[in-house]
């Protein structure tokens, strides 16, 4: 008990140390550069995923390669991976970068298929029955409707990579994972938990906004509690 | 006019839905296809917005065969209403409305204050277009369908079961409220249904399809009921036909008797004077039925009190003396407490009674007259 109190007294003195807040190697600087590694991986995975999910959810070609696809990419061991493409590509972003849009794939991929497929035949019947073009099918009435699917897809996928982007430190990057990996290999323990905090912390704290937007951005029509209210604002 | 020309369809797997199909569907008539689960009722509506192309044959829209020209284009001049009303979930009411006048081109202020027309039209409170389809009942989602297919105004209106997934009273408050529409804005509809009853109450014109995609009889509903070409229409058709072709001859016909009213608020003494083989009909001050009073309930009341509406018998169906048919009639004789069916006017107050022996000696005379096959 006396340990783990200890252990956690000593963290607290970490983030109330203002030499840790500041500078090149603060953890500010370190934030920032963990989302960077985040955003970049997550834009462009969604980049390939949205429309490859979509297109094969419209046209309903294809759904073996979702989950084949899907379930392959899930099953390769990140750091593994990782090392594999640092060996092939040299130290740098593009491996780091690379081995966490592999990761963010698979979830948006699956949420942008299963939520255009999973939209009522009835509802895109009426739609094309109605004078729309494919395109306009997908784009007003599919892509609307599986928001909510996209939308938990891409949470899914950035808490995967805010998590896994610890891996950048290993290849000397930076990001949160520094703090971790320079506490366990100086035995500063501290340091090493303040890193795994301030990674969790990132994760709630972009869960949290995810769902602001997604709020913000699906129709209150698809909002199970805006719909149970009987009227809308 | 659509027009069907040899029109075959035929599914991947050779199965044959719709099989040489002969038909025209003349301007500003309301058609409906009828017949058993399969036999290709909507295969064939829906070759003529081309959702479907026919592996045979060709259909023709004002003499314009649709299989020219681009498919997009063409059903944004046909309107097309399904059977769960397929709104868009993510729209308001409003926007549903306002979609095919958006796909047209017109601006979104012009496509919505149109909706808000269409809204009223079909009878939905303008207070219902900020609501999501998610927060209607059955009923006022298909007004909604209903609204959405016609505002771009549309000359052709297709149907497909519109009406078949809502309880049977809502059913019918929709289609009154269809012919009320219909009777205004003179569309040329194709209707979809399994429901014989609905399709005699809504055509103009009724095609039987049986099993196999074959058209069994094309006809108006009275011809139908009189002279089903075979035995299966006279099946499909049902067994009590003949007792409703008697909702297509008029009631006008029939003599109306006089009968015994009272208007409510009368003494027991008042009311027991004026009966009529016991049985008089309290009217309310327009003259309208409210029920029926008897002797033998009146019987040892007090004479000075006022009648009071527990004391009434239940009224039974009321028919129209003119504008009413003798299907209508007979029930009102049938559902009678006192066996006299209650005659009113347009504005529903008592004009007479009628026995039902009376409709059969209608009937009688309408087949001498050979206006029934008897
Ligand atoms: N896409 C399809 N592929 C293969 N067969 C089909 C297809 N659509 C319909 N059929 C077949 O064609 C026949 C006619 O179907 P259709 O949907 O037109 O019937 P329907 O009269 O509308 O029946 P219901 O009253 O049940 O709606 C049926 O035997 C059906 O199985
Ligand atoms: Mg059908």
């Amino acid at each position: 008990m006396n340990g783990l109190f200890g252990l956690l007294e000593r963290l607290v003195d970490w983030f109330a140390d203002p030499k840790h807040w500041s500078g090149f190697d603060g953890v500010p600087v370190r934030v920032l550069e963990h989302l960077e590694y985040t955003a970049l991986a997550v834009f462009i995975a969604a980049l390939i995923a949205i429309p490859l999910g979509a297109y094969i959810g419209h046209t309903g070609r294809g759904g073996f390669l979702v989950v084949g696809l899907a379930n392959g990419l899930r099953a390769l061991p990140e750091l593994g991976l990782l090392i594999l493409l640092v060996l092939l590509m040299g130290i740098g972003l593009l491996p780091v970068t690379l081995a966490l849009i592999v990761l963010a794939i698979p979830p948006l991929l699956a949420g942008t298929y299963a939520g255009v497929r999973n939209v009522d035949r009835a509802v895109v019947d009426a739609a094309r029955g109605m004078g729309m073009r494919e395109l306009a099918v997908l784009r007003k009435v599919e892509l609307p409707n599986a928001l909510p699917l996209i939308l938990g897809g891409l949470r899914a996928a950035t808490l995967q990579v805010i998590s896994t982007a610890t891996i950048a430190a290993y290849v000397s990057l930076g990001g949160l994972g520094v703090f971790v990996f320079v506490g366990q290999y100086t035995r500063d323990f501290p340091q090493m938990l303040a890193g795994a905090v301030l990674i969790a912390g990132l994760a709630g704290a972009i869960e949290l906004l995810l769902m602001f937007v997604q709020r913000r951005l699906v129709s209150p029509g698809l909002q199970p509690n805006v719909v149970r209210r009987g009227t809308t604002g | 006019m659509i027009e069907f020309r040899s029109v075959t369809k035929r599914f991947a797997g050779g199965s044959v839905a719709v099989d040489n199909l002969n038909l025209t569907v003349e301007d500003g008539s309301f058609t409906v296809f009828v017949g058993p689960s399969g036999c290709g009722k909507t295969t064939s509506l829906r070759m003529i917005n081309r959702m479907l192309d026919p592996s045979e044959g060709k259909i023709l829209i004002d003499g314009k065969d649709v299989h020219e020209g681009d498919p997009a284009r063409l059903r944004l001049g046909i309107g097309y209403v399904i059977q769960h009303a397929g709104l868009f979930p993510h729209r308001t009411v409003l926007d549903n409305i306002a979609t095919v006048p958006r796909l047209a081109g017109w601006t979104k202020a012009k496509a919505r204050s149109r909706a808000g027309e269409l809204l009223e039209l079909v009878g939905l409170d303008a207070s219902m277009a900020k609501r999501y389809p998610a927060q209607l009942s059955g009923g006022q989602q298909q007004r909604v369908g209903v609204a959405r297919a016609l505002a771009a105004d549309p000359p052709i209106l297709l149907m497909d079961e519109p009406f078949s997934a809502v309880d049977p009273v809502v059913r019918e408050g929709l289609q009154d409220e269809l012919l009320r529409l219909q009777s205004e804005l003179d569309k040329t509809i194709v209707f979809v249904t399994h429901d014989i009853d609905e399709a005699i109450k809504l055509g103009e014109k009724v095609a039987v399809f049986r099993v196999g995609g074959v058209l069994a009889q094309y006809a108006e509903p009275a011809e139908l009921l009189a002279r089903p070409a075979d035995d299966f229409v006279a099946g499909f058709v049902g067994r009590d036909r003949g007792y409703r072709a008697l909702g297509f001859l008029p009631a006008s016909q029939l003599p109306v008797g006089e009968l015994a009213t009272i208007i409510e608020g009368a003494t027991i003494a008042q009311t027991r004077a004026v009966l009529h083989d016991g049985w008089a009909v309290v009217v309310d001050r327009n003259g309208k039925p409210i029920g029926w009073a008897e002797e033998s309930r009146l019987h040892g009341q007090d004479p000075a009190a006022t009648l009071s509406e527990d004391l009434l018998h239940a009224g039974g169906s009321l028919y129209q003396a003119d504008g009413g048919n003798l299907r209508s009639a007979l029930d009102a004789a049938l559902s009678s407490p006192s066996g006299r069916g209650v005659a009113v006017d347009a504005d529903g107050a008592v004009t007479g009674a009628v026995l039902a022996d009376d409709v059969l000696a209608a009937l009688a005379r309408a087949r001498n007259d050979g206006e029934v096959r008897s």
